[in-house]
Parts: structure tokens; sequence; C-alpha cells
């Protein structure tokens, strides 16, 4: 009986301790109006679904509106998070400032961009960033794959990869051709990932590069390259050694609305589940949030 | 003169077979695009899919939150262009003066019928959410819908509005009756069947657009449907439409339920302004 009495005490005093906690959860209201890149939605997507389930009244909201046309809200105040596969830019900062916004930048995970061919193509496992940068220069004489190595089949080299408006762009021709934006054109371009997965899954001689999470998904229709005898893999990407194709994925967070006690909410459920929702979308963790959490509570004090 | 005759018959049959390959390749692309989303449709269409919002697990994935912010955006946007588009319509068939400035309105509306999608979308996000401040509410996009349109509308209303016989007007004014009256009982009811017919196609349009309401700030997830005319949105082509982009080839397969869904509910408006046309012509 004693036992049972010592049993009852305990799961009340666990309930009671328990209880506030998910009550507070429940009652806690609001908006978190979040906008931004396509490359990061994922991520920020599954935290504001499972942040629902257990917050149910507060309303988190995310649009994809790119990096840019994120920052252009966020900027002016609109929004309260900004998911950026970039650092934000100085005519971006300055229109924050000119606009009294003030925000903290927060690295959530990181992606490696991966450099694919066809399945078939057995001449090549290895590229480097040299025989990248000879392809993909802007009016770059490529056109064969002999072109690159002379070993190499005497086929035209068919390439896709990301459309201008997307980071994943920005960021591979400032890794690989030396400046942001400076690409060759005449390759297929598509904002549309799935688009460029099909592309080089259907053609031998194709090329192409995008996020490593679509890489994942098709593992059986693609073969990714090492680049400089690296190849992509999570470990690689989160341990640095996927250089110079491995970007860090920001969220941007305005100082006034982490204030708000729903917003802190969420974001102290995003860095706390980071670690297991984030390889869940297929990208790589960080290996700890604490300093983002440290972060966090210096802004929302 | 039999000879002439001959070749005109073959003239004309000519011309047949040419209409009729071109009608069924229209109706091949038609039932090719059908097809290859009806065999996908089903295959991750359950019952969640209808009570479940997005979700990152994609057998999970429902379309809840677009289904009502769809329903919620072209349920408002039907009375606002209906209204809208008719009375300027009869305003200017019946009422304006003949012009150079009623023409070149007319011309006008003509050409905006022309303008990128996705321009009535910056138009919406400047005045409508900004300048009205709106925000990134339903209402916002049910008039950046309506806007997107009204041209379509308006011309189409027009040109019902000038087919309707003179002799009817005139019987009209031969028994009394004033222009309000004439405009009112004669000309509208005689137009109604063929102003609703362009009043399907433009709703059916809207049903589709995503560009102008991703560019006016509806969302792409949300976790709850619309509870007033004033909260945020998202709607079905942007729940698609991101669905297909996504990594997991299993989202495909969602996508293609959220394409019937569409459908579904595009063959069952058609079908009601359908219905609502037959019974006016009748009366």
């Amino acid at each position: 009986m004693k036992k049972f009495t010592a049993l009852f005490f305990v799961l009340a005093l666990a309930v009671m301790a328990v209880l506030p906690m998910s009550v507070a959860a429940q009652e806690l209201k609001g908006t978190v109006k979040i906008d931004g890149s396509s490359t990061v939605y994922p991520i920020t997507q599954a935290m504001a679904e499972e942040f629902s389930y257990e917050y149910p009244r507060v309303r988190v909201t995310v649009g994809v509106s790119g990096t840019g046309g994120g920052f252009e809200k966020f900027t002016v105040g609109e929004t309260a998070i900004n998911d950026a596969s970039r650092p934000i830019k100085e005519s971006e900062a300055a229109k924050a400032k000119a606009n009294g916004i003030e925000y903290t930048k927060f690295v959530v995970g990181s992606d490696g961009i991966t450099v694919v061919v066809n399945p078939e193509n057995d001449w090549v496992n290895n590229i480097t960033v040299e025989e990248l940068h000879q392809i993909w220069k802007p009016d770059s004489s490529v056109q064969m794959w002999s072109d690159v190595r002379s070993e190499w089949p005497d086929e035209e080299i068919d390439l896709y990869g990301p459309g201008a408006d997307s980071g994943t762009f920005d960021y591979f021709t400032e890794a690989i051709v030396g400046e942001e934006g400076a690409s060759r054109s005449d390759y297929t371009a598509s904002e549309d990932d799935n688009v460029l997965v099909r592309g080089v899954a259907g053609n031998k001689y194709a090329m192409g590069y995008f996020g490593y999470a679509y890489y994942e998904e098709n593992q059986e229709k693609l073969k990714a390259l090492a680049v400089n005898g690296v190849e992509p893999s999570v470990k690689t990407i989160s341990n640095g050694n996927y250089t110079p194709l491995a970007r860090p994925l920001f969220i941007y967070v305005n100082n006034e609305a982490a204030k708000r006690e729903e917003v802190e909410a969420f974001l102290k459920f995003y860095f706390n589940n980071a670690q297991e929702i984030v390889p869940q979308t297929g990208y790589v963790p960080l290996e700890s949030y604490e300093k983002a959490l440290n972060k966090l509570a210096e802004i929302t004090n | 003169m039999s000879d002439l005759h001959k070749r005109r018959k073959r003239t004309d049959k000519i011309f047949k077979v040419v209409f009729l390959i071109f009608i069924g390749l229209a109706l091949v692309v038609l039932a090719a695009l059908i097809f290859d989303i009806f065999s996908k449709g089903f295959i991750m269409m359950d019952w969640g899919f209808f009570t479940n919002f997005d979700s990152r697990f994609p057998e999970k994935a429902g379309i809840k939150a677009g289904l009502f912010g769809t329903l919620y955006v072209i349920g408002l946007m039907i009375p606002i262009t209906f209204i809208t588009g008719t009375a300027t319509a009869i305003y200017l068939e019946e009422y304006a003066p003949k012009n150079k400035l009623t023409d070149l309105i007319k011309l006008n509306i003509a050409n905006l019928a022309g303008i990128p999608s996705i321009i009535y979308g910056m138009l919406g996000l400047a005045v409508f959410v900004r300048t009205l401040g709106l925000g990134r509410s339903v209402l916002a996009g049910s008039l950046t819908l309506s806007l997107l349109v009204l041209p379509v509308v308006i011309v189409s209303a027009q040109e019902a509005l000038r087919s309707v016989p003179k002799s009817l007007r005139n019987a009209s004014y031969g028994l009394g009756a004033n222009h309000w009256q004439t405009v009112y009982k004669v000309v509208l009811p005689s137009a109604l069947p063929s102003i609703m017919t362009g009043f399907i196609l433009a709703i059916s349009r809207a049903i589709g657009e995503t560009a102008p309401l991703i560019m006016m700030g509806a969302l792409t997830f949300v976790m709850f449907t619309p509870q007033g005319i004033m909260d945020s949105f998202t709607v079905m082509p942007i729940q698609i439409f991101n669905w297909t982009s996504l990594p997991k080839t299993e989202y495909e397969l969602v996508a293609a339920s959220g394409s019937v869904v569409l459908l579904l509910i595009l063959f069952a408006l058609n079908g009601l302004a359908t219905f609502i046309r037959y019974k006016f012509s009748r009366d």
C-alpha cells in the first residue's frame, strides 16, 4: 500500500511539473511570420509543423519568395524571420538600418552543393575546382567532355544548373568561378531542382549541380562527383572537408520580434530540435546549437 | 459546271479534315494530361489528404489549407468581379457617350487582358497589401485576382450586350419603358447567358493562378484555415507548385492528388455555371 502511495505522489509530482508547461504551450497565442529562401524552406517548414503540434494556438506562416524577396519584406519589418541561403547583402542591410530594424544572424545547418553526372558515366569520379571553373566560367570554350580532359569521350557535354534567382547559383559561381553571378549562360537553367535531376538522369553525357538534398533523394538516378578528391556526404559537409562547395544556411531574426513570447518560443524550439530534424530534411545540422541558444537569450533579454 | 462543283466539294472536305486534325490534337493533349494526373492522383489520396495540413512527410501532407484558402479567395472574388465587370460593361455599352475617350478606355481594357499575370501580383502588393494596408489577406488576394480577370470579364460582357438584337430594345422603348428599364428587364436577361460564359472562363483562370498570389504575398505553409477575410492564406496551386519542387519524389504523387482536387473543383464550378446559363436561356 505504501508503495502505491509513494508511486502516486511521484506521479502526481511529475504531472504537476509537466502540466504548467504544456498548459502554457496550449495557451500561448500569436503569429510568427517567416519568408525567404526555398533552400532553407524544408527545414523551417518542418520546424513550423512540429511546433504547431505543440503550440496549436500560435500561427506560424512560411512563405517562399526567395532569399532576396524575403529580405525585401524582412527589412521593412513585415516578417519576424527570414530564411536565407546567403548572408544579407550590404544594400539590404542598409535598408534594414534605415527602417530601424535590428537583426541577428543564426546558422541553422549546412548544405553541400553537389556536382552530379549520369550513373552510366564511367569516365569521371572526381573533378577538380579548376576543371569546374573551366567548364562553368562565362564564355567557356568547353563544348565536349574531351575539352576538359583529353582522355574523356569526344561527346558534347550537356549542362544543367539553377537559374540566376537562386542562392545556389550565387554560391556556386562565387566558389567556382570566383565572382558571384558569373557563369556561362548556354546551359539548361531551372529554378526547379527536380527538372535538373530529370535532365541529368536522362542523358549519359550530362552534368549538373544542385543542393545535396536533391542528390540524396535521387541517388539511384544520379552519380555524385568528388570535388578535389572529397565526396559530398553528411560527414564531409559538416566537418568542413567538402570545400569549397559546402555552404551554411541561415535564418535572420528581427530582434524586436524575437522579444515576443511566441517568436522566442518558436526559435527555442527550432534550435532545440535542429539536431534531430535538420537531417530529416536532407541537410546537415551543426554539431551543437548551444551558441545559437545563448545568442537568442542575449537578444531576448 | 460539274468540274467546279467537284473542286468545291474537295476543298470543303480538305478543310473538314484539317479542322478535325486540330481538334484531335487539342483533345489528345488534354486526354494525356488528364490521364497522367489521374493515374498518379489517387495513389496518395485518402481522407487524410483533405483533413490534414501540409507536412514534411509526403504521406501526411494534405491540402486542407489550400482548399479552404482557394474557396475563400474565389468565393469572395466571384461577387466582386461579377458586379464590377458587368456594371462596367453596361456603362460602356449603354450609357457612355460615344466619343474618343470612351474608345480609348475600351481599347485599354482590351489591352489589359494581355498583361502577364505577375504584373497584377506586383500591383496587388503595392496597392492592396501596402497602400490600402489590407496586408497579405484573403481580401487582398481576391481583389488582386479580380483585377487580373476583370478585363476578360468586361470585354466578354460588352460583346454579349452588343449582340442583343436592336429590335428587342426598340420593342421595349415602344412599350414606354425608359433606358434603365430596358437595360435591366430586356437587354441584361437576354445577354446573361453569354456574360456567364465569359465569366466562367475567367473564374477557371483565376483558380489556377499561382504567380500573382505568390508575388502579392500569399503564403506557402500555413497550418490554419482562414477565419475571416483579413486572415492570411495559401491556395491550392501554390501548394501543388511547392510539392513539385520538393526533393522527396513521393511529393510528385501528392502534387498529382492536389491537381485532381483542383480539376474536380473546376469541373464543379463550370458545371454550376453552365446550369445557371441553361436555366436563364430557357426562361
